[in-house]
């Protein structure tokens, strides 16, 4: 398949596993985090992690919209759901993320609520045109990658003035969850030591936004495809940088990532959205100015103000690791859930229902590795 | 010149005439729909005498039962429709035991208002695919049911084989070492439904691979005997769920080879556009078999000679493992599970 094979190349991954095993100081340990959940897809379905030497250790970032939408959010589409007027659209990932006490879409549509599945946002603002009857409530979640098409799909909705159609924002901001996970840094030991930077986002909003990462945390950011040659790539060239004394914003996506971004889609957001005072990540808590709503030209489509939404913070399971997972913290095998209580069927948290997220991604395609791992350790201590 | 008058019997429009709430009243309507479309399609002595049941001769050898329903959307798709996959369906749950189908049963829930020239091309659809496997429908049943409370046509089917005595295939069989063999390429079916559910053109339309195997089953059941351990035709949840549930059964593992799976250039292509993995998507012409290692080479000789099985390889091995792990070695060089599928595939959101 011509555009995909090209990188997924195993003679080509022979040739960069080698080099980075060639170029590592076996005297200290790179600690690297994969902000996406592409990334971490992408690590876990080609088996990166085996092509990688044991001093590079690849930390799971909180690049997963699913994953960091909090517990009080997903109670508010439920209750929105709940709604006999309401169709509510979502995308498919969402249906099985645990809400408030046990619930979820799934049973909430299973209980007669009018919830469907959508590819796109503007399948929400097709069902909004052909059934006139209903108030179509699109649920939107996403960093900068899907924020585009949410604004042009509002847009659309206004040209054509339909009054049944609106939109539950929770669009977040990439650079400032960045910053909380490098702030949230505590312990020199765990510190990371450079970030594979997003795909998809950075063609939106560009290289430049990471510059911060650099200049003020003095910590290297390569911006990778998600392409498993990509990403081995880039650890290659944060390897480099590192040994180098360098940090900087370097660009491996060069063939869809530009320094600037894509400045209509920036235009389309800074029109439709405005900042929100602050907004509630899972994992991050509450992060000032992190995420979107809609702005005040656009209010007729805020499904927040039409339907009175007035979010109430809720616990995550306290067993849950998703927290910590998703700031890096911890691996998904330190939680006691794992695999146990929580599985892909069962999922008690937010990272084992998405497949970007990483405890689905571990349990599904990594956990084969955990047993020889365990013994590993057992034996080094 | 006799008085009583013999009514006279109306042709049913099959071109224009859509089904009614008649057609399954238990009147003439109903014989009529019968007698018009099904005995029609599928003609045979059992169902022109009408009896409520089949007498079939008894048979020597284990008997081999099996039933299955069908809901497909669209029913009708690239290489097949809802009709001819009922009947390849049902032939190979049988066909996957080593027995050899004998008689199929079917039975339709039709939604009201479905039209009649539909039901005749599906009906005709399951006569020629019954006719062509050597296997006769030998006892049906209609019901009608209203608007709204089914989607078209669902198909229920019963099958009837037989086993000779002495052979036996289970899931719980396959043993380390033993070889994992499969037919050919993996995701054509459920990639042909998908493209055409979502209106994707790909440039080369990808048919489904909907086939009777029991003349390929039959030839592997003679060439390998007792050596065949488990045959299998991975249908929903694809080759990943169909692996994953021998290594319960038979409390063992699987060590497979990526680059030895062969996926169609245009499945491949349009799995990776709807973030689906080959692995778990449906086949219904397709089949894996495990095998004792010595016989691997003679069991794969006599499926490359079947048409059905000319692309047929070896995959893998079973492997001893009490955690029942599908272990994968990706094309790309690294290693990974192939776990069950968890709920549906999910597309990817960015």
């Amino acid at each position: 398949m011509k555009y995909v094979d090209e990188y997924r190349d195993p003679k080509l991954a022979k040739g960069v596993a080698a080099a980075i095993a060639a170029e590592v100081d076996s005297g200290r340990i790179y600690r690297f985090m994969e902000f996406c959940g592409g990334h971490t897809h992408a690590i876990s379905r080609y088996g990166v992690e085996d092509m990688l030497p044991n001093n590079v250790a690849m930390i799971h970032g909180p690049g997963c919209p699913v994953c960091v939408l909090p517990v009080g959010r997903i109670d508010d589409a439920i209750r929105l759901a709940s709604d006999p007027r309401v169709t509510l659209c979502t995308y498919a990932d969402l249906m099985r993320v645990p809400a408030s006490r046990g619930a979820n879409l799934l049973k909430a549509r299973a209980g007669g609520a009018d919830i469907r599945m959508v590819y796109s946002t503007l399948d929400a603002l097709r069902i909004a045109e052909a059934e006139p009857e209903r108030e179509v409530v699109f649920l939107a979640i996403g960093f900068e990658t899907t924020t585009p098409p949410t604004a042009l799909a509002i847009k659309q909705a206004k040209a054509k003035a339909l009054r049944n159609f609106s939109v539950f924002c929770n669009h977040v901001l990439t650079p400032v969850a960045m910053r909380a996970i490098l702030a949230g840094e505590s312990d020199e030991a765990t510190a990371l030591d450079g970030i594979v930077g997003p795909a998809h986002v950075s063609t939106v909003i560009g290289a430049r936004p990471y510059e911060f990462v650099a200049n003020e945390y003095g910590k290297p950011v390569v911006i990778s495809g998600f392409e498993p040659l990509d990403v081995m790539q880039s650890i290659l060239m944060l390897v480099r940088q590192i040994n180098e004394g360098r940090c900087a914003v370097e660009n491996q996506y060069l063939r869809a990532v530009t320094h600037d971004g894509n400045a209509r889609a920036q235009r389309e957001m800074d029109e439709v959205f405005e900042l929100r005072e602050s907004f509630e990540w899972r994992g991050l808590g509450v992060v000032p100015h992190s995420a979107l709503r809609l702005a005040d030209a656009f209010a007729e489509f805020d499904a927040e103000k039409r339907f009175g939404v007035h979010t109430v913070a809720a616990a995550d399971n306290p067993a849950c690791e998703c927290g910590a997972i998703l700031r890096g913290a911890k691996k998904p095998t330190d939680c006691r859930l794992f695999g146990s209580l929580c599985t892909p069927e069962t999922p008690m948290g937010s990272c084992m229902v998405s497949s970007e997220g990483s405890c689905a991604a571990h349990y599904a395609y990594g956990r084969f590795r955990d047993r020889s791992r365990a013994r590993m350790e057992r034996a080094a201590s | 010149m006799s008085l009583v008058m013999k009514p006279v019997r109306r042709k049913l429009d099959v071109r224009n005439g859509r089904v009614d709430l008649s057609h399954g009243s238990g009147g003439r309507a109903m014989a009529q729909l019968i007698a018009d479309i099904f005995h029609d399609a599928f003609g045979n002595d059992w169902l022109r005498r009408n009896d409520d049941q089949a007498s079939l001769d008894a048979q020597d050898g284990c008997l081999v039962m099996t039933t299955d329903g069908y809901v497909v959307s669209p029913l009708f798709f690239p290489g097949g429709d809802i009709g001819s996959l009922s009947v390849h369906g049902t032939i190979n749950d049988i066909a996957m035991a080593g027995a050899t189908p004998k008689y199929l049963s079917a039975s339709f829930i039709i939604e009201e208002g479905f039209a009649l020239a539909d039901l005749k091309r599906i009906a005709q659809s399951m006569g020629d695919a019954s006719r062509a496997a050597d296997v006769p429908i030998v006892a049906g049943d209609t019901k009608i049911v209203e608007r709204g409370k089914a989607d078209g046509v669902f198909i229920s089917t019963a099958g009837v084989g037989v086993l000779p005595h002495g052979l036996s295939l289970s899931s719980d069989k396959a043993r380390p070492g033993d070889a994992v063999l499969i037919s050919g390429s993996m995701g054509d079916h459920g990639v042909a439904i998908m493209s055409r559910r979502e209106n994707l053109e790909f440039g080369v339309e990808i048919m489904s691979d909907s086939a009777a195997l029991h003349g390929l089953t039959a030839a592997m059941v003679g060439a390998a005997g007792d050596a065949l351990r488990v045959m299998r035709d991975p249908t929903r949840g694809g080759l990943a769920a169909a692996l994953n549930e021998i290594a319960h059964q038979s409390n063992v593992g699987f060590m497979i080879d990526e680059e030895l799976i062969p996926v169609k250039p245009q499945v491949a292509a349009a799995c990776e556009f709807l973030g689906l993995d080959p692995l778990y998507v449906a086949n219904e012409g397709k089949l894996m078999a495990i095998c004792a290692p010595e016989a691997a080479d003679v069991l794969l000789d006599a499926m490359r000679a079947h048409p059905l099985g000319r692309e047929a390889t070896l995959i893998g091995h079973v492997v001893e493992d009490e955690r029942n792990f599908v272990e994968m070695t990706t094309r790309f060089g690294g290693g990974r599970i192939v776990d069950w599928l968890s709920g549906e595939q999910l597309p990817r959101i960015c």
